[in-house]
């Protein structure tokens, strides 16, 4: 049972990643933010998108990976959640592809971390892996943990 | 009459029936009181009759029935041919409820409901029965002609009602109705005229709507409905406008172009105004809520016996409708109460040397941009010893607490949650809805709540609410280079102290900074610290004190840079932020930054300026264990041969260092007799798995060290190695449950330090510590071996 889905895509370091193209309301440069004192660090503040506040997640610090070099602007991903909408600051921001949920596969069982739970399955493009995250879950702090 | 038409109508016949009701409540209980007058009687009337009109056209027949009934009986008092007593009173209070009741459930669910009012149209009735005598011959006839749609209208009802008023020799001339015109003159204001154009062809509407020109005033004419969804709409748009505006206007400041300068000024002016007059849309008076209290009152005050005059003044204060939906709930249970709980019964008042006859008085007025809602009574006052006391046995605090309580704060016991009492629930009071849940709604619109007391003269409890809640005054202030708002509602006043004297007037009790001012120490916070800002490059050539108050309470916050005060529109922080307490939402400054806004209560609580209400709720020491990222003074010390250790020093009553030719022996338990009591020795070391079995490094000492813990009025020693240092940290505590007497670890002048479970430790030693009561520590036992 085989159906296309198409994917945001967006690079995170050497990692490549993609959310589901419906749940993105909007692509954006770097954006001044403001920062929260007291937030979990995973919150890196927050930005006025149009006159709505919008709480900007740090992927990398959600995902586990290692914090952005200094001097490096994130771009922000604004998706669509059942709280309004929330910014995900990525590195760089690719293509919309459109993949195959045939050609995916679960994460296997060495991937290890709090990131596991995020990652919905992998996806082998020819010259790469993209990983597909669920949007719910990555922007639901309390569902796992995500400090 | 197709759907919709039919929807609006009901929806027009909902509303003016509700206002309908509301005033004829209101004038009954005038008329109970004393007040009379035919004009009351008349506007009664009509308040029923328009409903008897209005649902009779729309095929209702049973609130038509209902309401017919009472205007039987209302025609009779109208023309003077009846008197009226107090049984008649209530039963036309029953068949306002009565009214109510269905239109609610028309609203609701679109049907009459199936209620059955038989009682009620008997009772009517019977009030009716000793008056004049039913004269059927008089009107039958007219019935079949006019009345097509009021099915429900008997000979004998419609013949009493042209019985009664012989007294009005209006001029009538309707024509239509033999009955006196006069009270369908009267009567069928406001209601005609609706259906009359929208249906044409039901005949009642058609004879109705010349007279409705007659009643119709003014007001109706120059006012129309619009949809609350619509208001609130307008209000975000001005919103946005403002900070749209803002943002123009910090723009030109930097261009040196007279026209545009012009034009932004021009901006400016018209968007407040614009903002004012859409915030007047959303105004309402309180007496919107108010009027429903003289009927609640009244009821309240029946039921329990009490005689309760109400006085109410400042009825036009106008208030944001959001926040008169936000306070109604509140303002009806403080209601409830001071006639419970805070009025005497006529007997207890006559004792006291007062008039039976209680006062309870509303007071609404406008002061400083906000509104002030004052609700006394001349009742007996608080009692704080019997508050206190009820404290205790609650578990609400320990005796120790009470004891040292001042009466303000104990006062405000009663906002504890859980204070409401079982014993204290009676019909009227203790539905659910504790002093704790009205504090709590009212602190959510920014209000607060104080509560003054005079044992014998009456309690007074004085609301503060903001005005408006989307659009605030507040003070931009700097601190760590991030800006924040301070809502002008709690700011006091703002003290600048040069540097050279900053380092002496900032003095410290424990690390704890205060300031004299003008004689009374303001304790302070740093806003930097609290928020665990980075340290700004900002040069301290003055120390800025924000003055603010909070619970009642006031002190100083010290930020780095006071900016200005705006107008800002508060937009909410998502649930990934509602955690945190020191913010209460966000705004969009003039340069489309983001700044949040400081919530002023969560901030002291947060920097343990003012006690959390909730925790006070457990008891003991326990609540200081619970350390989440506050700064906490500890103290450290040994345990064993070398395992470090810290509590909190609040939980220390005392230190003492004790010889050991001192400690003797009861029960099997090390004990040592200190001042005029007996203190159980607990060895700690026995319960810490990792120093169990290793002795004390000092136990070669003549004297040990000994931590005084003190629990309602009981003490125990905890003996431990040595006392290191007592230390001021800002605590991470990793909690690990599963080791022995340590509730887990934090890193303490930059060394791993296990946390002491006092309570847990105590615990083991001597279960029965905890559960002892008060008198038990007064009677020391008197042992010797």
């Amino acid at each position: 049972m085989s159906e296309s889905r198409q994917l945001c895509t967006f690079h995170l370091g050497s990692m490549f990643f993609g959310i589901d193209v419906l749940n993105v309301q909007e692509v954006l440069r770097f954006q001044q933010m403001t920062k929260v004192p007291l937030a979990p660090v995973v919150i890196r503040g927050l930005i006025n998108l149009r006159g709505q506040i919008v709480a900007a997640i740090d992927l990398r610090e959600r995902l586990g990976l290692k914090p952005r070099e200094d001097g490096v602007d994130p771009m922000n991903v604004i998706v669509r959640t059942e709280d309004g909408a929330i910014s995900l600051l990525v590195d760089e921001i690719g293509d919309v592809l459109e993949i195959d949920t045939a050609g995916m596969d679960r994460p296997p069982e060495t991937v290890r971390g709090s990131a596991r739970d995020l990652i919905q399955g992998v996806y082998k493009l020819k010259d790469r892996l993209l990983l597909i995250l669920d949007t719910e879950k990555t922007v639901n702090m309390s569902a796992s943990a995500g400090k | 009459m197709n759907d919709s038409l039919q929807k609006q109508l009901i929806n027009d016949l909902l509303i003016e029936s509700f206002e309908g009701l509301d005033r004829y409540d209101a004038h009954l209980l005038a008329l109970e009181q004393g007040q009379s007058g035919t004009d009351v009687w008349n506007d009664i009337f009509r308040a029923i009759h328009t409903i008897k009109g209005t649902s009779g056209c729309l095929g209702l027949g049973k609130i038509e029935k209902v309401a017919h009934a009472g205007e039987n009986l209302l025609d009779l008092l109208r023309s003077g041919s009846l008197q009226p007593d107090q049984g008649m009173i209530s039963t036309l209070l029953r068949l306002s409820d009565a009214l109510r009741e269905m239109l609610r459930t028309l609203e609701a669910q679109g049907v009459e409901g199936s209620t059955d009012f038989s009682p009620l149209l008997t009772a009517l009735q019977d009030h009716i029965t000793p008056g004049p005598v039913a004269q059927p011959e008089a009107s039958t006839p007219v019935e079949p002609a006019g009345f097509g749609l009021f099915d429900d209208d008997t000979a004998d009802t419609v013949a009493l009602k042209s019985a009664a008023p012989e007294a009005n020799e209006s001029s009538g001339g309707f024509g239509f109705f033999d009955a006196p015109p006069s009270s369908y003159a009267a009567a069928s204001g406001g209601t005609g005229s609706k259906p009359a154009a929208n249906a044409p062809g039901t005949k009642p509407a058609a004879t109705a709507a010349p007279s409705a020109e007659i009643h119709r005033s003014a007001a109706s004419d120059s006012a129309i409905r619009v949809d609350v969804s619509q208001l609130d709409k307008l209000m975000n748009l001005v919103g946005e406008l403002v900070l749209a505006r803002n943002q123009i206007v910090q723009k030109t400041v930097g261009y040196n172009d007279t026209s545009l300068t012009t034009a932004a000024q021009r901006l400016n002016i018209i968007t407040s105004e614009l903002q004012e007059g859409v915030m007047k849309t959303r105004m309402q008076p309180i007496g919107n809520v108010w009027s429903k209290f003289p009927r609640i009152v009244r009821d309240v005050a029946h039921e329990l016996g009490k005689e309760v005059r109400l006085e109410m003044s400042g009825k036009d204060t106008e208030l944001d409708r959001t926040i008169i939906e936000a306070i109604k709930d509140p303002l009806i249970h403080i209601v409830r109460n001071s006639i419970d709980h805070g009025l005497e019964g006529p007997e207890g008042r006559r004792q006291a040397g007062k008039p039976a006859e209680g006062l309870l008085s509303l007071r609404a007025f406008h002061e400083g941009g906000q509104v002030n809602i004052e609700i006394a009574d001349d009742g007996a006052g608080i009692n704080i010893v019997r508050v206190k006391n009820k404290a205790v046995e609650k578990g609400l605090l320990s005796a120790d607490q009470a004891l040292r309580m001042s009466d303000r704060e104990a006062l405000n016991l009663i906002f504890l949650p859980g204070f409401s009492t079982a014993a204290q629930v009676t019909n009227l009071s203790g539905r659910g809805v504790g002093m704790d849940v009205v504090k709590t709604n009212i602190e959510k619109i920014g209000g607060s709540v104080d509560l003054s007391s005079e044992t014998g003269v009456g309690t007074t409890m004085k609301i503060k609410i903001p005005l408006t809640l989307a659009i605030i005054p507040a003070l931009v202030v700097t601190a760590g280079g991030e800006r924040f708002a301070i809502p002008q509602v709690s700011l006091l006043e703002l003290v600048r102290v040069e540097r050279e004297q900053a380092e002496k007037t900032i003095e410290y009790i424990y690390g704890a900074p205060v300031y004299r001012l003008r004689g009374q120490l303001l304790p302070l916070a740093f806003l930097k610290k609290e928020l665990k800002l980075s340290e700004s490059t900002h040069s301290e050539d003055a120390t800025n004190i924000v003055v603010l108050q909070a619970d009642g309470r006031q002190f100083g916050l010290i930020v780095d840079e006071i900016n200005d005060t705006e107008e800002i529109v508060v937009k909410p922080l998502g649930k990934h932020l509602k955690g945190i307490t020191c913010f209460s939402g966000a705004t969009i400054m003039g340069d489309g930054r983001v700044a949040l806004i400081l919530d002023v209560l969560g901030l002291a609580q947060h920097a343990n300026l003012i006690p959390e209400v909730n925790e006070q709720k457990q008891t003991s020491g326990r609540k200081q264990e619970e350390s989440r990222d506050d700064r906490q003074t500890l103290l450290v010390f040994n345990v064993g041969t070398n395992t470090r250790m810290a509590i909190p020093l609040s939980m220390v009553a005392r230190l003492e260092e004790i010889a050991r030719n001192k400690v003797e022996k009861s029960a099997g338990q090390e004990v040592v007799q200190y001042r005029g009591q007996l203190l159980s020795l607990v060895p700690v070391a026995q319960f810490i798995p990792e120093a169990a079995g290793e002795v004390d490094a000092q136990a070669d000492q003549d004297t040990m060290h000994v931590i005084v813990y003190t629990e309602q009025g009981r003490s125990i020693g905890l003996v431990v190695g040595q006392i290191s240092d007592i230390v001021e940290e800002s605590l991470a505590v990793r909690r690990d449950s599963r080791r022995q007497g340590v509730l887990g670890s934090a890193v303490i002048q930059g060394r791993v330090t296990d946390l002491l479970d006092a309570s847990g430790v105590i615990r083991s030693f001597d279960p029965s510590f905890f559960e002892t009561s008060l008198p038990a520590a007064s009677n020391p036992e008197p042992v010797l071996s």
